[in-house]
């Protein structure tokens, strides 16, 4: 039986459980709801966990499960000969996969009959041919064999599938007989159900927390290869960054990092003070007209996506500042030779960026206590005398805070960077040169056509650890500036 | 019940007029929350607002020195003079207005600053002090005055949001007299204080009053009869009446003010 119809008469079951389950509450109770130690839908509730728990989490881990058994039993009966020439074990497990796919396919549109696809005395031209009219095309090296190890691929699916529906519906049932023997007006549904709802928010939490540690561990250890196969000195403190993937290639990060952190510094430059500003304006000056109008297209910023902002980089403002600061520019400088530099990035970053610390700003001038501006009004201070000598230190802490968030999103950037910056690695301190950050290599070392386990490839990890830990440095500090300065108004 | 004897031998002398309202009414949004208020005060004198919590003391007192500009709904229409100008003619700056009339605010509102910088700030603005050592001076006697010097002399450079609440209000008081004003409005100056601070508010009132021009708001009949020269009684956005504290007390000609003295309403 397929998942999805396994997985649909479970959703019946439990609900023919919660219905089940409720009303035999209800009959042990006399009809009457006050001598039920629980709301009747607790108990229905409490039935439906039993048939729906159980039994899903063993389906979940048999479809785990299922393709490593079948794969391993598979792969036994692989005769050595047919892997030989240069393709691997997993290259025919996968041909075979697909032609047994490809035979469900062709079962299931009529195209063959289940017997035709289990007939081992067949014209294997003919099986490509049905198959290809099914949308399935079949690479070269698929020929008899592959055809036989496929049809046994299918015979064991089909036993494991069949024991599969067995066990499953039959925990269903049985964890439905087991819950609605125990309904009775005594038994505590609403403590079980709440301790079923703790249970799902602690799986809802630790996927998030353990799939973050994977992660993180997954560049820990690509790390650790990266730098058994490269000096981590050298990577550390090398100023040259010349890959090559033919061998011989110097991978020093400080390029990177020094045009990580230049892009970055020009985008803060443009973004904290327009930012600021505007969230002064909008809180302590504008009406509530301009408010409700400004403050929802200020936001409208923080939606475009990236990838419109490195556009707009690439065609507006690069050979916008290359008509003023480059070759035959209006100021006649000369310094700019092409579209793509650190300025070009770091303005449009910038600009990115401007919502993000205005609005987290604006929030923070707007907890200020209003009864601080009137202490300061009434001894007779103007409104920017209030501002500037109440209002920004009171909120200071929570500013850097945002700031510090801001220029975290900053390093982490990388469409505007790729498009905007070039992809020079320099160590330069001429701001209308193209440079190149680490997120942007960490692009370029893992699409190009190279072999994952080179150190040109791995050594994208350590980059991206390095980012890893200066953001969460950065993170961290900010939030615990934020917090700090929750603790003076309570 | 009051100190009658003492209340009707207080002598009373005829001031120069130092604000007067004429027919001020207050809208917040669509409420009506002051009517056609008339009231003329005097200078060199304490007059206490009286009257049940959500009358208007507040509002009205907020508008003798425009706060209530701050608040967008807030409307007040009439005609509020202080030394016979108009405080809401386009001429007048209310920074400038509320430099002249200080307030102490009903919740303590103390700067995230230290304690000599709380005090230092309106003198800073208005450039009081001309050196390091003046403005020393000018913190000092203001905390003086405020009562609460002996609490904070040695930790002048702890935050002011660290005092508790009724160290917080003097410091507000100690602020608001920093700048020298020439009328003082307190919003119930003394709600959080104990008998002790209280009776030190009281005493820097009664001094405060040979030089300005006081206006307090109290739910404390007794602060009122003790510290007050004329009395205001608001009911429902009105002012009911008006007139010599002591004979507020012990005379009162409307009923409804007989009743809220007396306890029955309020
Ligand atoms: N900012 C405001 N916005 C809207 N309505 C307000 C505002 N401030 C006060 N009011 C209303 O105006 C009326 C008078 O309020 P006010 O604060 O002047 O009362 P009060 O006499 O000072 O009371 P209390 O003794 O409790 O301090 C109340 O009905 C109140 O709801
Ligand atoms: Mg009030």
């Amino acid at each position: 039986m397929p998942v999805l119809w396994l997985l649909t008469l479970l959703l019946a079951l439990a609900l023919v459980g919660y219905v089940l389950a409720r009303r035999r509450a209800l009959a042990s109770a006399g009809g009457n709801t006050r001598n039920l130690h629980s709301l009747p839908s607790y108990y229905g509730s409490n039935a439906a966990l039993f048939v729906l728990v159980p039994s899903l989490l063993v389906l979940a881990l048999w479809l785990v499960l299922q393709p490593i058994l079948i794969g391993a039993s598979v792969r036994g009966d692989i005769p050595p000969e047919i892997v030989s020439d240069g393709s691997s074990f997993g290259l025919v497990m996968s041909d075979v996969r697909r032609l047994a796919d490809g035979l469900d396919a062709a079962v299931g549109q009529g195209a063959m009959s289940a017997e035709e696809a289990r007939a081992t005395e067949v014209n294997f031209d003919d099986v490509r041919a049905v198959l290809g009219s099914v949308g399935v095309a079949l690479g070269s090296a698929v020929d008899t064999n592959v055809l036989r190890l496929a049809q046994s691929y299918r015979a064991i699916s089909a036993t494991f599938d069949m024991v599969r529906t067995v066990i499953v519906l039959g925990l269903a049932i049985a964890g439905f007989l087991y819950a609605y023997s125990r309904t009775n007006a005594d038994f505590r549904a609403r403590n079980t159900v709440e301790r079923a709802i703790l249970a799902i928010l602690i799986v809802a939490a630790s996927i998030a927390i353990l799939t973050t540690v994977g992660i993180v561990l997954s560049l820990i250890f690509n790390t650790i290869e990266f730098f058994q196969l490269y000096p981590a000195s050298e990577f550390f403190f090398s100023t040259v960054w010349s890959p090559s993937f033919g061998g011989g290639s110097e991978l020093g990060m400080l390029p990177l990092l020094w045009g990580t952190l230049y892009i970055s510094l020009v985008a803060l430059l443009v973004a904290v003070p327009i930012g600021l500003l505007s969230a002064i304006y909008l809180s302590e000056y504008a009406g509530p007209a301009v408010r409700a109008f400004a403050k929802p297209l200020l936001e409208l910023l923080a939606g475009i996506p990236t990838i419109v902002y490195g556009l707009f980089a690439l065609l507006t403002v690069g050979p916008f500042l290359v008509s003023f600061f480059g070759q035959d520019g209006h100021l006649g400088v000369n310094w700019m030779g092409g579209g793509t530099a650190v300025m070009t990035a770091g303005l449009v970053m910038g600009i990115m960026l401007i919502p993000f610390v205005s609005s987290l700003s604006d929030d923070i001038i707007n907890a200020v206590p209003q009864s601080m501006r009137d202490g300061s009004f009434g001894l007779g201070a103007t409104r920017s005398e209030t501002i500037k000598q109440v209002v920004l230190p009171a909120a200071l802490p929570g500013i850097v805070g945002a700031i510090l968030l801001a220029a975290s999103r900053a390093i982490g950037e990388t469409m505007i960077v790729v498009l905007g910056a070039g992809a020079a690695a320099r160590l330069s301190l001429n701001p209308f040169e193209a440079m190149t950050t680490v997120t942007a290599k960490i692009v370029s070392q893992l699409t190009g056509d190279s072999d994952f386990a080179s150190p040109e490839a791995l050594v994208a990890f350590s980059l991206g650890m390095t980012l890893f830990v200066i953001t969460l440095g950065l993170n961290v500090f900010a939030l615990y500036i934020v917090r700090k300065y929750r603790e003076q108004y309570e | 019940m009051y100190d009658d004897n003492h209340l009707a031998e207080r002598t009373v002398t005829q001031n120069d007029i130092k604000i007067s309202a004429n027919k001020v009414n207050v809208h917040y949004g669509e409420s009506h929350a002051i009517k056609d208020v008339d009231v003329a005060i005097e200078d060199k004198t304490v007059t206490a607002f009286i009257g049940p919590s959500g009358c208007g003391k507040s509002t009205f007192l907020r508008c003798i020195n425009r706060m209530n500009d701050t608040i967008d709904i807030c409307r007040v229409t009439g005609d509020i003079r202080i030394d016979n100008e108009d405080i809401y003619d386009r001429k007048v700056d209310p920074v400038q207005l509320r430099a002249k009339v200080g307030m102490v605010f009903q919740k303590p509102n103390p700067f995230p600053k230290s304690i000599y910088d709380n005090i230092a700030y309106g003198p800073r603005i208005h450039g009081l002090a001309r050196s390091k050592a003046d403005m020393d001076e000018i913190v000092e006697k203001s905390l003086r005055r405020g009562a609460i010097w002996d609490e904070v002399k040695d930790r002048l450079h702890a935050p002011g949001t660290g005092l508790s609440g009724g160290q917080q209000q003097r410091l507000c008081i100690a602020r608001a007299v920093a700048t020298e004003p020439e009328v003082l409005l307190m919003d119930e100056p003394c709600s959080a204080l104990d008998p002790i601070a209280t009776s030190q508010v009281e005493e820097l009132i009664d001094e405060l009053r040979k030089n300005y021009s006081l206006v307090i708001v109290t739910h404390s009949m007794q602060q009122a009869a003790r510290v007050s020269q004329k009395t205001a009684f608001f009911h429902l956005g009105t002012l009911v009446e008006y007139g010599d504290t002591g004979q507020i007390f012990t005379n009162p000609t409307d009923e409804r003010t007989e009743s809220y003295i007396t306890g029955r309403i309020g």
